[in-house]
């Protein structure tokens, strides 16, 4: 009689649970964006008593749990092409934007001196460029002795938004890569060795002498590595910073790209780090259930309005204003419930 | 009386009845979830199969961008890596094996075999962090060149140790999923070794044989199926080891002569990239190299089978 008791006492204690945890808002994707999502909920719990239960299972994953319906909304480092969220009846916004960094480990060379552009960091990835004292990178670096070290490239073998943002930017930079590996969150690569994860490929590059390597922005700041700079768009030499992200992130053109279908790699602009990457959000149009929804956006908007500071505190940049406008306004204009917005908040 | 008695027979015949259908459902379920395995992993592989055809299996290939997918590099790496662990492990459990239950001294016996045990118990992941940040350093900093310089120039098996030092690659992932799989090698080796009847033993000694003699002729055969079960126990879990080999093959889909060079297995393949696969025909060749695992284990268990029944045919018609 006791044992049923405390039966019916648990299950009563687990419905609570449950019902506490439906008002919650439910994500899933992305894990480049994990730490400011997690630090915002934190904050946001502590304010609404609203949490979010975000799954950082890869976007991959997001984009399949979103379209399966289990989660309000999905998180993509990859923007999805406008047919592809017209067919799912999917709004797709950008919600942070970070940074990707070459580093190198090449001795006497610290943080900063080297300077790279985006054809020779091609060529050194499709194995073209083999020493470091090659007359291409000594070309931009006229005053640095360069050894005759064979160069080691990592690259990140999980796949992941950096890999998507640099191989991408590679793809711009150089019509051989573009044509022999392309752009994707795993490719292909023709030789090198693969690491797992930021740490990973943090690790092998530091450990391995004359290797380089390229990380998450916050990264290799954190751990003092020794970053490149490089030649951006505008034919300026570039440090990676938060600055030089936002400036990329404004001097995209934003208000006429479709559905926020914008990668922010070489972007025009004298200060925009030419490797820069936006974080999207997926939700669905017309919601079945738009009290979620709502919740969802609230949480968003108030990320916007109040999360700058955290997300800078953490190495990402928060979008420019002029960007949070459009997309609250294809809030307001785009989901709807029963012909109604669901977001009627400024 | 016998009203009571017939009633607790009839009791008996219950719970007798009760207890063979729990069983019963236990066993049959297994059967369900391995079938149900299966299924899934055919229905997931099945549009990469149909893409690609047998041509799935024989193609170095996997390009996620153009999506061309081949899984020849990941059985090659799985297999590879798998016999390397497999060339370290055996004859080491075996060594610590017999060392326990023949050789040591009491005092010693009881520490080495909680070791083993122990062992067993630390989760890969801690393998894998311990591999890239502390084995593989010093193999690329003191094993590796030694390797490149003096077996490298070798002809024939210098071509098995060429290419700049890495630190991680295939010999790296053999070597740990050897540690890996060592305990579970040599404690079931020291288990089986541990029920050869003393008496066997002890007539031999008394025969006058050597250790050795009493160890190869006595201990050995009276154990070969566990020796093969103990094999095969470690064997499986090299082929499937996930998250320790993703941090030290270097996870590249290419077939390298050199062990030195990076390579990948199906498992590192699955982990390191299911989770941004965006696209069916990515997700659905990845599922498909799952099934290729499941296809190889499947045959290494069928072979070990096949292997234990003919030792134990050999064995009869050898009285």
């Amino acid at each position: 009689m006791k044992v049923f008791k405390g039966l019916v006492i648990a299950a009563a204690a687990l419905g609570w649970a449950m019902s506490a945890a439906a008002a919650d808002i439910s994500g899933a994707g992305a894990t480049f964006p994990y730490p400011i999502y997690a630090k915002w909920a934190d904050a946001y719990k502590t304010k609404t008593g609203i949490g979010l239960n975000y799954q950082s299972i890869g976007s991959g994953g997001g984009i399949k749990q979103i379209k399966a319906k289990t989660v309000t909304f999905g998180a993509s480092d990859m923007p999805l092409k406008p047919d592809d969220l017209k067919a799912a009846g999917l709004l797709q916004f950008p919600m942070i934007i970070g940074g990707v960094v070459p580093v190198v480990n090449v001795k006497g060379i610290a943080a900063g001196q080297l300077h790279l552009d985006g054809a020779t960091v091609a060529a050194i990835y499709l194995g073209d460029i083999t020493q470091w004292n090659d007359p291409a990178i000594k070309r931009l670096n006229p005053k640095l002795t360069l050894p005759a070290t064979a160069i080691a490239p990592v690259y990140r073998s999980d796949g992941s938004g950096t890999n998507f943002l640099f191989s991408d930017y590679l793809s711009k930079a150089s019509a051989k890569f573009n044509t022999t590996i392309g752009a994707n969150s795993s490719v292909q690569w023709p030789i090198g060795i693969g690491a797992k994860g930021n740490e990973g490929v943090a690790n092998m590059t530091t450990q391995t002498d004359g290797a380089i390597g390229y990380v998450e922005y916050a990264y290799a700041k954190q751990n003092n590595m020794a970053y490149a700079a490089l030649t951006n768009k505008a034919g300026s030499i570039v440090e990676p910073s938060g600055e030089s992200f936002q400036a990329a992130a404004a001097n995209a053109d934003w208000a006429t790209a479709d559905s926020f279908y914008l990668i922010l790699t070489d972007q025009a602009g004298a200060k925009s780090w030419p490797i820069t990457g936006a974080s999207f959000i997926l939700l669905y149009k017309q919601p079945a259930d738009p009290q979620p929804v709502n919740e969802a956006l609230k949480f968003f908007a108030w990320a916007y309005q109040d999360g700058a500071t955290m997300a800078s505190a953490l190495d990402y940049v928060p979008l420019p204003a002029a960007v949070i406008a459009q997309v609250k306004k294809a809030w307001s204009t785009e989901i709807t419930a029963g012909g109604h917005p669901v977001w009627t908040g400024k | 009386m016998a009203i009571i008695d017939s009633r607790h027979a009839a009791k008996q015949l219950i719970y007798e009845k009760v207890f063979r259908s729990a069983t019963l459902t236990a066993a049959i379920l297994v059967l369900l979830i391995l079938g149900g395995v299966a299924l899934s992993l055919l229905h997931g592989a099945f549009p990469a199969l149909k893409q690609f055809g047998f041509a799935f299996v024989t193609r170095e290939i996997w390009n996620p961008v153009t999506d061309q997918y081949g899984a020849l590099s990941a059985i090659y790496g799985t297999v590879v890596t798998s016999l390397i662990a497999m060339a370290i492990a055996v004859p080491t459990g075996f060594g610590i094996a017999l060392f326990l239950t023949e050789l040591c001294p009491p005092l010693l016996k009881r520490p080495i075999g909680v070791a083993v045990e122990l062992l067993a118990a630390v989760p890969s992941i801690i393998f894998g962090i311990w591999g890239l940040f502390v084995l593989a350093p010093v193999l690329q900093r003191h094993v590796q060149p030694w390797l490149i310089a003096h077996v490298g120039p070798i002809p024939g098996i210098g071509k098995l140790f060429m290419g700049p030092p890495y630190g991680i690659g295939i010999l790296t992932a053999g070597f740990v999923l050897a540690i890996m799989v060592l305990p579970f090698i040599a404690a079931t080796m020291r288990d089986v070794f541990d029920t050869v009847p003393p008496m066997l033993k002890e007539s031999g000694y008394g025969l006058g044989a050597t250790t050795w003699e009493v160890i190869w002729n006595v201990v050995v055969p009276h154990s070969r199926a566990g020796i093969v079960g103990g094999v095969m126990l470690g064997l499986g879990r090299a082929l499937g080891e996930t998250m320790a080999v993703t941090f030290v093959i270097g996870n590249a889909h290419r077939i390298s002569t050199s062990l030195l060079a990076p390579g990948t297995t199906i498992s590192s393949a699955i982990a390191n990239e299911f989770t941004e696969a965006v696209g069916d025909l990515y997700t659905s060749s990845l599922i498909a190299l799952g099934l290729l695992l499941f296809l190889i284990t499947f045959a290494v268990i069928a072979a070990a089978q096949a292997m234990l029944r003919r030792l134990e045919r050999r064995a009869l018609s050898s009285i």
